[in-house]
């Protein structure tokens, strides 16, 4: 064994300064926990939290080792239940979406509604479980550091290790250049990546430190539980008079996460009144953090199922029910869309999955044993952009090389960058090669949010741009008449081995326009009619995010995002024992995802949109708008098979039996 | 993990002598030990690595077939005299684990495989009877929607969590278990015992000893038997409820009825109760029912598992009812 470190002799560490930030700008400090610096301290906040690390020549060694320290607890009671404690709800504003809104006087507008559904629901503890676990290799050399780290977030590490341990930023060198998966839970900086860090500085010697299965479900974030009251008033035609969207999920002391689950609330249905709230409640329990579609997902839940009782309330078809509610303009803030075809998401993807043939009756379709049911929901997720860099450079070979720092977490981005530089330049793909990953390269921001495409994107068109375009003012010829044919014999009669340019994407200050994504569900269940284990048989789904870069990965970001809606809507959930303030299915076997026999038809309608105002390039991303509104939909269709309306996630048999 | 010594033995004899040494595990498929090891709930000295011992095979015998122990899961459920005599221990197989597991995992090891109570197998540091004796059951009042409600005690509630096992208990298997001082055999349904006080104590299987084969004895009911398992999601995953059944049917009469169920019992569960009014009767709807009504009635729920008691029942009537040919 080489060392143990605990807070007993644990070098002080700086608390990072939380800044705003952005890629081509300075990155800001991620700290996930940003009110506990890892072994600072004797405190325990939360059950599973990391309390000391073993250092030794071999994992076994370690892993024996860390068995062997022995713990003296000096207990105190913990808040472990969500539902004890939410008398001290409270508001927490995200960086990410504040914690309330309001328009006109939605409790008034309520009140004299004809029409009204108001009910709670709810969603439980989920984790991220990415199939590649959290992990490091953190070398020291003198001052300099390099460390290759699981993380979709590389330049805000640099940051905050760098701010953490006293060293300038540009001696640390965070690589990640293939990560297998992350979903949002490797975008701040986790304890173990500072105790790793750490570590290796302690110990003089490069660490590798693993997160295990286990410790993923305590020590790296998960989708907070949620209770939320959706109340909606309508007309008797259906119209929407008021939208009230409130409620609270877990939170800590630790961290400043909340779900933000009004976040679709004001914008994917119009009304004249509306107001949300997301409040938090502290508890002793490990720290919530963005998951995919993080408060869209969990939110949409609750408000398509919402206005699912609604159209039975009112006896108007779901589908028309959102027609007659569609919002033309952003409801909350007034602004135009920068495009927006979530009609045409429902008119395609309700014809090919044939809605017209749903009969509206719950209980009445039926095939066998099994009670058959269709259910439709929305799907939104706005659009944002932040700053991006990227370098492009061509060699006197023709081949063109471009560099960005960036991440691929397995959703395409070396593909579609690499599509977008070739097109741009109007060159063959085969001479594009990309390099992404690494902090030497230039700064992007996180990639979360479903802005890598939109964020990147744009500096990588903007790069291929400039690039031909310096290449055309060697001969002092029009970028647009410059033959690509002709780009190396330019360069040669230039003396020149290569030529690079640098381009600094930036979205614009204030924005005039409104730019989301926007998407449609269509769903069939079947529930056996007495052992009522729901399957789903066929999801159509439509989206528009905008100009589609490459329509197999967008397809594949399409099918993975209502896999995951399905495992949410029926077998998601981390079950937690509030006597202990423990998860406790904390492995594979126990928290369940589909496999391969849950998933039968899916299919996915890309719906291309010309938006001439959301970025350069035209693209909204799409990586999460695909997953929200899936459960709701579920929901829905469960409600239609079975005539049981379940408001709590996920939908096991139990809740139907 | 915790330091421990390798050995690989070629004979039963070498095994057993192995095996004898206090501390000492045999591994086959190591699909469970090995997890068990890592989470810190097994904590063997030696590790007697039993899987050059020649027992794999599956053969007719006298009155029925014999499967060796260490033959896998996967080449029990494909083979023909399984699937044709006995065709729930061939559905039970299909309905475990995943393919990569059942190639892995041998007939031995998965009828000794441990609970899945999270509170036994990762949370080490929570009460858990059947891990340190004494110490508590923090399943009874905590998370325990996956656990039993047959055979349960004051002192622990962890379900049997295999498939395999709920079949053998139905179809009467035996298993042979070898010593130092020789063989015995014993019934399947008296291999596994009920907690009680003493849940740490789960099957009649003494320190140093070896399952080297499983009997399965040839009945009309046993050809005509189905597993139908329940569950959460469509496939790798432990029971929610499941019921092993064969029926012997002539002239309209139930000449024999064998019943197990899964995912509610603390052992494997062999539903007598079920049988002894099934038995003579002729098949209906409300037989069926009134068979899972009876056994179900010694069924003690808690908090978060009351729905299996219902759920269980169901399962029962869907596997006699397509047993039956669909009467009900």
């Amino acid at each position: 064994m080489l060392a143990v470190l605990s807070h007993v002799n644990a070098p002080k560490l700086q608390k990072p300064q939380r800044t705003q930030g952005g890629g081509g700008g300075e990155a800001s400090s991620n700290l996930a926990e940003t009110n506990y610096i890892p072994f600072s301290d004797g405190t325990i906040h939360y059950l599973g939290q990391h309390i000391a690390v073993v250092v030794a020549d071999t994992l076994e060694h370690a892993v024996r080792g860390a068995a062997l320290v022995r713990v003296t607890y000096d207990p105190k009671p913990a808040k472990t239940s969500l539902d004890e404690h939410r008398a001290s709800a409270k508001e927490k504003g995200t960086q990410q979406s504040p914690a309330s809104f309001a328009k006109g006087d939605a409790d008034a507008a309520f009140a004299s509604a004809p029409l009204k559904v108001d009910q709670i629901y709810r969603t439980p503890y989920e984790h991220h479980n990415p199939m590649e676990a959290h992990g490091l290799i953190a070398s020291w050399e003198g001052d300099y550091l390099t460390l290759y780290d699981s993380s979709q977030n590389i330049f805000s590490v640099r940051r905050t290790i760098s701010q953490m341990f006293g060293v300038p930023p540009e001696n640390i060198h965070v690589l990640s250049q293939y990560i297998g998966g992350a979903f949002g839970s490797k975008g701040s900086v986790w304890p173990h990546v500072v105790i790793g860090v750490m570590a290796a500085r302690e110990v003089k010697r490069p660490v590798k430190l693993m997160v295990t299965r286990k410790q993923l479900f305590f020590t790296n974030g998960h989708r907070p539980a949620t209770e939320q009251r959706v109340a909606l008033g309508a007309n008797a035609d259906g119209k929407l008079v008021s939208i009230i969207h409130e409620g609270f999920g877990q939170s800590n002391n630790v961290c400043t996460f909340v779900e933000a689950f009004t976040a679709s609330t004001k914008v994917i249905y119009d009304s004249p009144n509306m107001r949300g709230v997301h409040r938090g409640v502290d508890l002793d329990l490990p720290s919530g953090t963005y998951m995919r579609a993080p408060g869209d997902s969990t939110g949409m839940f609750a408000l398509d199922s919402a206005m699912d009782e609604l159209a039975y309330t009112a006896k108007i078809d779901p589908l028309q029910l959102r027609l007659i509610n569609h919002a033309d303009r952003d409801p909350l803030t007034g602004k135009e869309w920068s495009s927006k075809s979530l009609k045409e998401c429902y008119a395609q993807a309700a014809e090919r999955f044939g809605w017209s043939r749903r009969t509206p009756e719950p209980r009445s379709m039926r095939d066998g044993r099994d009670l058959i049911g269709c259910g439709m929901a929305s799907a939104n997720r706005p659009s944002h952009r932040a700053p991006a860099s990227a370098r492009a450079l061509m060699r006197s070979d023709g081949t063109v090389l471009i560099r960005s720092g960036s991440h691929d977490m397995g959703m395409g981005t070396l593909t579609v960058m690499t599509q977008l530089a070739a097109e741009t330049l109007d060159v063959p793909i085969e001479r594009v090669r990309m390099e992404l990953g690494d902090t030497n390269l230039p700064q992007t921001p996180i990639a979360a949010g479903s802005m890598t495409a939109a964020s990147v994107g744009s500096a990588v068109f903007g790069a291929a741009t400039e690039l031909r375009k310096k290449i055309a003012a060697l001969d002092g010829v029009d970028p647009a008449t410059l033959d690509p044919a002709t780009y190396t014999a330019v360069l040669r009669r230039h003396y020149l081995n290569e030529i690079e340019v640098q381009f600094n994407a930036k979205p614009p200050e204030e924005d005039p326009y409104s730019s989301h994504a926007f998407g449609a569900h269509f769903v069939e269940v079947a529930v056996d009619a007495d052992i009522p284990v729901v399957r789903v048989r066929r999801v159509v789904s439509a989206f528009a995010g905008g100009r589609i870069l490459n329509a197999k990965t967008a397809r594949s970001q399409g099918l993975g995002g209502i896999v995951w809606g399905i495992g949410m809507a029926l077998l998601e959930q981390t079950h937690l024992d509030t006597k202990l303030g423990s998860f406790t299915n904390v492995n594979f076997g126990e928290y369940l995802v589909p496999v391969n026999p849950d998933i039968r038809q899916l299919e996915v309608i890309l719906v291309e949109e010309n938006d001439p105002h959301v970025n350069p390039i035209g693209v909204k991303g799409i990586g999460e708008v695909s997953m929200v509104g899936v459960a709701g939909a579920i929901a829905n269709a469960v409600f239609h098979a079975t005539g049981k309306r379940v408001r709590e996630l996920p939908i096991t048999v139990e809740k139907l039996l | 993990m915790n330091p421990f010594d390798y050995v690989r033995v070629e004979s039963a004899t070498a095994a057993i002598t192995s095996g004898s040494r206090a501390g000492a595990k045999f591994i086959a498929g190591g699909t469970n030990l090995v997890d068990l090891m890592k989470c810190d709930v097994e904590r063997p000295l030696h590790v007697v690595d039993i899987n050059a011992l020649p027992l794999a095979a599956i053969e007719r015998v006298s009155g029925g077939i014999r499967i060796d122990a260490l033959a896998k899961m996967s080449d029990v459920a494909s083979h023909p005299l399984v699937t044709r005599d006995f065709p729930a221990i061939s559905q039970a197989l299909l309905a475990s684990a995943s393919p990569q597991l059942r190639n892995a995992a041998s007939i031995g090891g998965n009828l000794m495989q441990r609970t899945r109570c999270p509170y036994f197998r990762e949370l080490t540091f929570a009460p858990c009877n059947k891990r340190e004796p004494g110490s508590g059951c923090s399943a009874i009042d905590g998370e325990n929607r996956t656990h039993a409600i047959l055979g349960t005690s004051d002192a622990c509630i962890a379900t049997h969590p295999s498939d395999l096992a709920v079949a053998v208990a139905a179809l009467d298997g035996v298993l042979t278990i070898r010593s130092a001082n020789g063989e015995r055999k014993v019934a399947a349904t008296d291999f596994h015992l009920i907690p009680g006080r003493t849940p740490h104590l789960e099957h009649d299987l003494r320190h140093g000893e070896l399952i080297t084969s499983l009997f399965l004895p040839d009945a009309a009911h046993a050809q005509h038997s189905a597993y139908l398992k329940i569950r959460d999601r469509a496939a790798y995953e432990f029971a929610l409820t499941a019921a092993a059944a064969g029926l012997d049917i002539s002239g309209g009469i139930i000449r024999s009825a064998r019943v197990a169920l899964g995912g509610v019992g603390t052992k494997p569960w062999r539903a007598r109760a079920a049988e002894g009014v099934l038995s003579g009767q002729r098949p209906s709807a409300e037989l069926f029912r009134a068979a899972a009504d009876a056994e179900l009635q010694a069924a003690k729920p808690h908090e978060q598992n009351k729905f299996k008691v219902e759920l269980v029942k169901r399962t029962l009537v869907r596997a006699l009812t397509d047993l039956a040919g669909g009467v009900a």
